[in-house]
């Protein structure tokens, strides 16, 4: 990738992590952990990968983002508040009363929201109903959605899983966000998912194993192996540091559903915005 | 007199699914492993392009309808009440009910008269499940006539539609020419000045029949089809409230959250009555046959009569 557009996806990406923080911050509340995991992804899917119209957000040949692990959305929502979809400043209402951009995802009110997503589980599978409705029209858009590991205990996920294959579904990107953290710690003490690239493979989906999905470059190589449909859906299994960015949330259960309060949002935006003019000095 | 065809609304759903396909390529069919006994069999065998088997996985079926619906199409999910409305609430609740996607989903098998499989395919609680969530329409015909009118409006409206539809073969008690769907309207089958009879689904052959006793006792009773639970004809349920002198409901459903239910509802704040329910009273079904456990149930005419009788006191 060249450095113009790799420093381009990582500014994006540090205004995202701003924007959780900032987010969650203001709200007292919310899941800041999941949400910086997957900072870069969304950068890379708003930016390069899905073709999307911000001033049309119900363009009905867009490609579809269902964020199955809808308590990430604080991130959700900076991205598509960074494209244009609506103003910044709803970030620092998240979770008000009245305020637009709710605890998790909704539809009807959050232009760019492509489903209500929030209940574990149920987003994978309304991301297959919306690859289905391509299938059945003979439409061209690709339908991507994020998951988080510890989703992948709910047995819809899986039923899914045998669903999209079934059914040639290579309209469907899933990314399985590997943080190695839920709330309860470790998903490997919880209840482990492992190995979950074999498992997509034994459900007969096209495996993509991601090592470091906060480098722009393995990310590039990884979504450009999406593009040619082959008959079946396709995971990316992404190995992401939950909470980072901000050096202390990172690969720390703790900070799965909990706010910074004021001291620790100083410091964290103190470090985003470090590494953001670190950006623009290279 | 001639003998009366009897269907069964499953069957009257299929029918109307396949006059839907041939009108409009948006309409799309999922169902879970059931599809002979929901009859969207008949849709498949017509439109197989856009009839999707789901396998016996009710909550994915629920989300993948709604990611259909959210894509533009009209799909018409189905499975047995319990599993459609039981087993995959959470599913209609958070992915269809929430974004109020426009997903209509056809529950058949509903209530005692699935018969000798027994209380685990018995569903009594479908309706209070799917009248709690918000925005959801309810609809529960009496006949092939109805259910079909039901299929059709479904369709048309943009939104959320739970229809509840029936295992066993019941009359035909409207005529095909005359009969108009309103949504939401209670069809006012008898007009009569001392009591009422709500009745929904099969039960309103018993309420026609309650009321045909009550008038050799020279008692008036009016009958109510409410062919729609949510949302629930007010007006004409107050105008009985306030014109007779109670309301016997009678319902194919636990006592808890259905008819009963919505009646009461209605009244206690504007038009206070007494509402007698005939229902199934806070217990579990079993197996046999159809008509028997309608019977053991309390589900009958007779019923009916003794609740109006009590009212008449």
């Amino acid at each position: 990738m060249e450095k113009a557009q790799k420093t381009q996806l990582m500014r994006f990406a540090n205004h995202v992590r701003q924007g959780v923080v900032e987010g969650t911050f203001c709200a007292k509340a919310g899941h800041p952990g999941g949400s910086l995991s997957i900072a870069d992804t969304l950068s890379y899917l708003y930016n390069v990968e899905m073709c999307i119209d911000p001033q049309n957000p119900a363009w009905a040949q867009r490609d579809r983002l269902v964020l199955s692990k809808g308590h990430a959305c604080p991130a959700l929502y900076a991205a598509l508040a960074e494209k244009g979809y609506f103003d910044k400043k709803e970030l620092r209402s998240l979770r008000h009363i009245g305020a637009l951009l709710q605890g998790h995802p909704d539809m009807k009110t959050i232009p760019g929201v492509d489903m209500s997503t929030g209940s574990l589980g149920q987003g994978i599978s309304a991301a297959c109903g919306m690859a289905l409705s391509a299938k059945v029209s003979g439409d061209a858009y690709r339908v991507f959605a994020i998951l988080g590991d510890g989703e992948l205990q709910e047995g819809q996920v899986w039923e899914a899983a045998m669903f999209a294959a079934h059914h040639h579904l290579d309209n469907l990107v899933a990314v399985v966000d590997n943080n190695n953290l839920q709330i309860d710690g470790e998903i490997t003490k919880v209840c482990s998912p492992y190995p979950i690239d074999a498992k997509f493979a034994a459900f007969g989906w096209r495996v993509i194993v991601l090592d470091d999905a906060h480098d722009f470059d393995k990310i590039d190589a990884a979504f450009a192996q999406t593009r040619e449909p082959d008959g079946r859906p396709t995971v990316i299994v992404q190995q992401s540091v939950k909470g980072k960015g901000v050096s202390f949330m990172e690969n720390d259960a703790g900070w799965h559903g909990k706010a910074p309060n004021k001291e620790q949002y100083e410091q964290a935006m103190t470090e985003l915005r470090a590494a953001e003019e670190k950006l623009e000095v290279e | 007199m001639a003998e009366v065809k009897r269907i069964a609304t499953r069957e009257s759903y299929g029918a109307a699914l396949v006059e839907l396909g041939k009108k409009n390529e948006n309409i799309v069919v999922l169902d879970a492993d059931l599809a002979a006994s929901t009859k969207t069999g008949m849709f498949q065998k017509q439109f197989p392009d856009r009839h999707f088997d789901c396998g016996i996985a009710e909550a994915n079926m629920m989300s993948i309808a709604a990611g259909l619906a959210a894509a533009g199409k009209i799909p018409f999910a189905s499975s047995f009440a319990m599993f459609a409305a039981g087993r995959a609430y959470e599913q209609v609740r958070n992915s269809i009910g929430y974004p109020h996607l426009n997903v209509k989903i056809g529950a058949t098998h509903a209530g005692i008269s699935v018969g000798e499989d027994g209380a685990t395919h018995q569903c009594n609680e479908d309706i209070a499940l799917m009248r709690s969530i918000p925005g959801m329409t309810v609809i529960n015909p009496a006949d092939d006539v109805e259910a079909r009118a039901a299929v059709f409006a479904a369709a048309e409206y943009e939104g959320p539609v739970y229809l509840r539809f029936g295992r066993l073969g019941v009359p035909v008690l409207f005529d095909e020419q005359t009969y108009h769907f309103e949504w939401g309207r209670i069809v006012t089958l008898r007009d009569g000045s001392d009591v009422t009879i709500a009745a929904t689904g099969l039960m309103v052959e018993r309420a026609l029949q309650a009321a045909d006793v009550l008038a050799q006792q020279g008692i008036s009773a009016r009958v109510l089809d409410v062919h729609t639970l949510k949302p629930i004809d007010r007006d004409t349920i107050l105008k009985a409230a306030a014109e007779t002198r109670g309301i016997v409901t009678a319902e194919e459903h636990s006592v808890i959250g259905g008819l009963y239910s919505a009646v009461c509802e209605t009244v206690c704040g504007e038009v206070p009555c007494r509402v007698k329910p005939v229902a199934v009273m806070d217990v579990f079904g079993s197996s046999g046959p159809a008509l028997d456990l309608l019977e053991l149930y309390g589900l009958n005419a007779e019923t009916i009569v003794a609740k109006a009788l009590e009212l008449m006191e």
